[in-house]
């Protein structure tokens, strides 16, 4: 298809009744997440849908959409069908049939496929519990629109704020609608944007260079990758805007490899926002004008440090500097340069667009908005949430998360990835925001929230941390080189049980002068897993160095596995299925491990079928 | 100690074309092509490119060895990558980990001897959900278990 190009903001609108009008022939939309769902053969069904609406002659009044994330990926593949809003999950080829059926037919739920409240099926979106505590602003459109197609992000509104930015604002109304907005980065540090704004148009130098930071590299969130690959525009009408305030008149999508399909749909997204005269020369007639370009990260945590990142995009090891100079005064080839998160420019039209006042009625004072939580780890229901910034801890596990899996007990949350800190149980009820979050020793992050229960040894999360830190450490600064090696060898010999005493002073001490003396965010907040977990669980670091005991028995060397005689049937499968060929026994008599033999893969726990292994 | 391979030049000559002018700027980009035309960057292709580029090869070489994504050494035909996130940490990604290792007998970065498979850990795929995961090629396997890592790798012996 191709695109006519707007030549004013006329003709934006022109082309929005046009798109709303064209789909208006769809009484119904079959909305399939084929990103992140893809894994789980989302695409498979996308495709046996079609061929059997085709079959049945349904196709010319039923659409049926690749669309983006819907949130919850717990339900992958995941399935929204408009008017009606209902949201299955674990859809597979086979439940087709019914689905045109019961629901493309007759307007009824396919009530197997929907999740549950309160025991009763929750066919809609708005009744699933998942749902009905978020506040989703940002990623209203995400899973509801063609990521691939122009018309469908324009019908629901997508460029309406960019044109208003440039038909009727001033750069610097703009950045002022944004700081007053209270918008904070929502990449990690939650610096102002407007304020980051305000700096860079004022520096001298040209040209000036506008990056989104779409280096999503902590382990654990991944709310970057759903917006740009559900939806892509309203990223790309961000920095438009974001471009527009600062003068900027070129832009780099920094995006990470491991994310082939969000690289294709930005790709995808610039060419049609090109062909309709959204990017280049004269945008919309306002003399303004902006190109940008992909650019692929090649598999370097640090480089989601901004002066990291500028080094990788001039072709250079992407290793850190000290600042200042602030990227805003000094930053891609030595130009005025400003550097957002993906999350941070999707919320900058909704800013635009409804005004600042309605944005600060989101949130508390000083952290307003909203705010995506990649929710994972041991939860029910895992996904995306985005709630209103001063949501609690406990709103967003219990309530939306559906609670710990297998009835188990919380025991901590992870913020903030590598650089956050691990959240114990007695702050459930403490709104997360980023001050309050800093307070505690964790850190808001790009807003990956891992959930741990009482299996989750917290001496070994603190080293799976370190390990991680040490492996990506540029290896530039002392500090965070050799400083965090010492401090992964101390957590790596506490966890085999040769812990010392004195090790958890030597780490605190070590933690605190890897903080005040690193080059970079990633050194510098390095130590905070560790010095959380001592801060919040002090008494399993002692349990491990002193006892040689690992209360959540995950350390390897310091718990081993054991038949209960008592409920072991003599079945024989632990047997068979012990790669070492440790266990003995024979019919009708009760299995013995060798523990010499043993080398704790935890097979034969997975495969008892009588819960007669056990961890000691 | 294998002799070296030297690899055909022509693909390479046409990436540097399609780049041309190739500046500092996109060594990146252009190795990030090389990779994908050789499935790694063959020692004597990125010294030929770095001479007529002008590129410094220590740059190059620089940048090459930096990033975790260029590989120096050819990889086996399907590449096995263990995700060592948070997420896939908390639900076992390291008993998963030991299990391919063990079941492949080689560690982190290394190829069979067969150059069957390769080996990668990553530090997340972003499917938290499917958590512990692992992909072979492009293919996902999700909620993995040891007990399962022989099955799944069997389908593409």
């Amino acid at each position: 298809m191709s695109y006519p190009k707007f030549a004013a903001p006329q003709d934006l609108e022109r082309f929005r009744k046009q798109a709303v009008e064209a789909e208006k022939r769809f009484r119904a939309r079959v909305l399939i997440c084929t990103t992140g769902c893809r894994s789980k053969g989302a695409l498979e069904v996308c495709e046996a849908l079609r061929a059997r609406l085709g079959a049945s002659g349904l196709d010319k009044d039923v659409a049926v959409i690749g669309a983006g994330c819907h949130g919850q990926c717990s339900l992958a593949p995941a399935v929204v069908i408009e008017p009606w809003n209902y949201l299955y999950g674990g859809v597979t080829p086979e439940d087709v049939a019914e689905i045109i059926e019961t629901t493309l037919r007759q307007g009824k739920p396919v009530e197997r496929l929907c999740d549950k409240a309160n025991g009763k099926p929750a066919p809609t979106m708005g009744e699933a519990p998942f749902y009905r505590k978020q506040k989703r602003e940002v990623l209203a459109h995400c899973g509801r629109v063609d990521p691939k197609k122009i018309e469908d992000a324009i019908a629901r509104g997508a460029y309406v704020a960019a044109a208003k930015a440039l038909s009727t604002m001033t750069p610097e109304l703009v950045i002022d609608e944004v700081r007053e907005s209270g918008l904070r980065g929502r990449g990690g540090a939650g610096f102002f944007t407007g304020v980051k704004w305000g700096f860079c148009r004022k520096a001298p130098g040209r040209p000036k260079y506008l990056i989104c930071n779409a280096d999503e590299g902590d382990p654990g969130a991944f709310m970057d990758r759903a917006l740009l690959e559900g939806v892509p525009h309203q990223v790309l009408e961000g920095m438009i805007i974001a471009a527009y305030a600062i003068g900027a008149s070129h832009g780099f999508v920094y995006v990470r490899a491991e994310y082939p399909i969000a690289v294709e749909h930005v790709g995808i997204a610039i060419r049609q926002a090109r062909e309709c005269g959204l990017l280049g020369k004269n945008i919309l007639g306002s003399g303004f004008d902006f190109d940008l370009e992909v650019r692929m990260g090649a598999g370097a945590f640090v480089c989601g440090e901004e002066t990291a990142l500028i080094a990788s995009l001039e072709g250079k090891r992407g290793m850190p500097r000290a600042r200042p100079p602030f990227p805003v005064n000094q930053g891609y080839m030595d130009k005025p340069t400003t550097i957002n998160n993906v999350e941070t420019l999707a919320n900058v039209p909704l800013i635009i667009e409804k005004g600042k006042d309605w944005y600060k009625t989101l949130g508390t004072p000083g952290n307003t908005g909203t705010k995506i939580f990649a929710l994972a780890g041991k939860v029910n229901n895992t996904g995306l949430v985005e709630v209103q910034i001063g949501t609690t801890l406990r709103e967003i596990i219990y309530d939306i998360g559906g609670g710990i899996a297998e009835n188990r007990q919380f025991k901590a949350a992870q913020t903030g990835g590598p650089s956050g800190g691990c959240i114990p149980a007695t702050f459930l009820d403490l709104p997360i925001d980023y001050d309050s979050l800093k307070k505690i020793g964790a850190i808001m992050g790009s807003g990956g929230l891992i959930v741990m229960d009482e299996n989750t040894c917290m001496v070994d999360m603190a080293r799976f941390f370190m390990d991680f830190v040490q492996q990506e450490s540029c290896g530039k600064c002392v500090p965070c080189r050799v400083g965090t090696r010492h401090m992964l060898d101390i957590l790596t010999r506490i966890c085999s049980g040769e812990g010392q005493e004195g090790d958890i002073e030597r780490l605190e001490q070590l933690g605190r002068e890897i903080k005040a003396a690193a080059l970079c965010g990633l050194g510098q907040t390095a130590p905070n897993p560790v010095l959380t977990t001592i801060q919040y669980f002090r008494e399993e670091y002692e349990e491990h160095i002193r006892l040689k005991r690992c209360p959540a028995k995950e350390c390897r060397g310091l718990f081993r596995y054991r038949i209960d005689e008592k409920a072991c049937k003599a079945c024989g499968l632990c047997r068979k299925h012990c790669p070492v060929q440790a266990i003995k026994g024979e019919k009708k008599v009760p299995h013995v491990i060798d523990q010499e033999r043993c080398t704790l893969c935890g097979t034969c726990l997975e495969k008892c079928t009588f819960s007669a292994v056990l961890k000691v | 100690m294998s002799v070296p391979t030297i690899a055909p030049i022509e693909p390479a000559l046409k990436v540097v074309e399609e780049l041309s002018p190739v500046t500092e700027g996109q060594i990146i980009p252009l190795l990030q092509r090389l990779q994908d035309v050789y499935g790694y960057l063959p020692r004597n292709v990125v010294l030929d490119v770095a001479r007529r580029t002008g590129l410094p090869a220590s740059r190059v070489y620089g940048v090459a060895t930096f990033y975790a994504q260029f590989r120096l050494k050819p990889g086996g035909r399907h590449t096995v990558r263990c995700c060592r996130g948070t997420a896939c940490h908390v639900r076992g990604g390291k008993t998963v980990l030991n299990a391919v290792k063990s079941e492949l007998c080689i560690d982190d970065g290394e190829t069979t001897e067969d150059m069957k498979f390769s080996l990668e850990t990553v530090a997340c795929l972003g499917t938290c959900f499917l958590a512990p995961v692992i992909m072979v090629n492009n293919d996902y396997f999700g909620s993995m278990t040891p007990g399962r890592i022989k099955n799944v790798l069997d389908k593409y012996k």
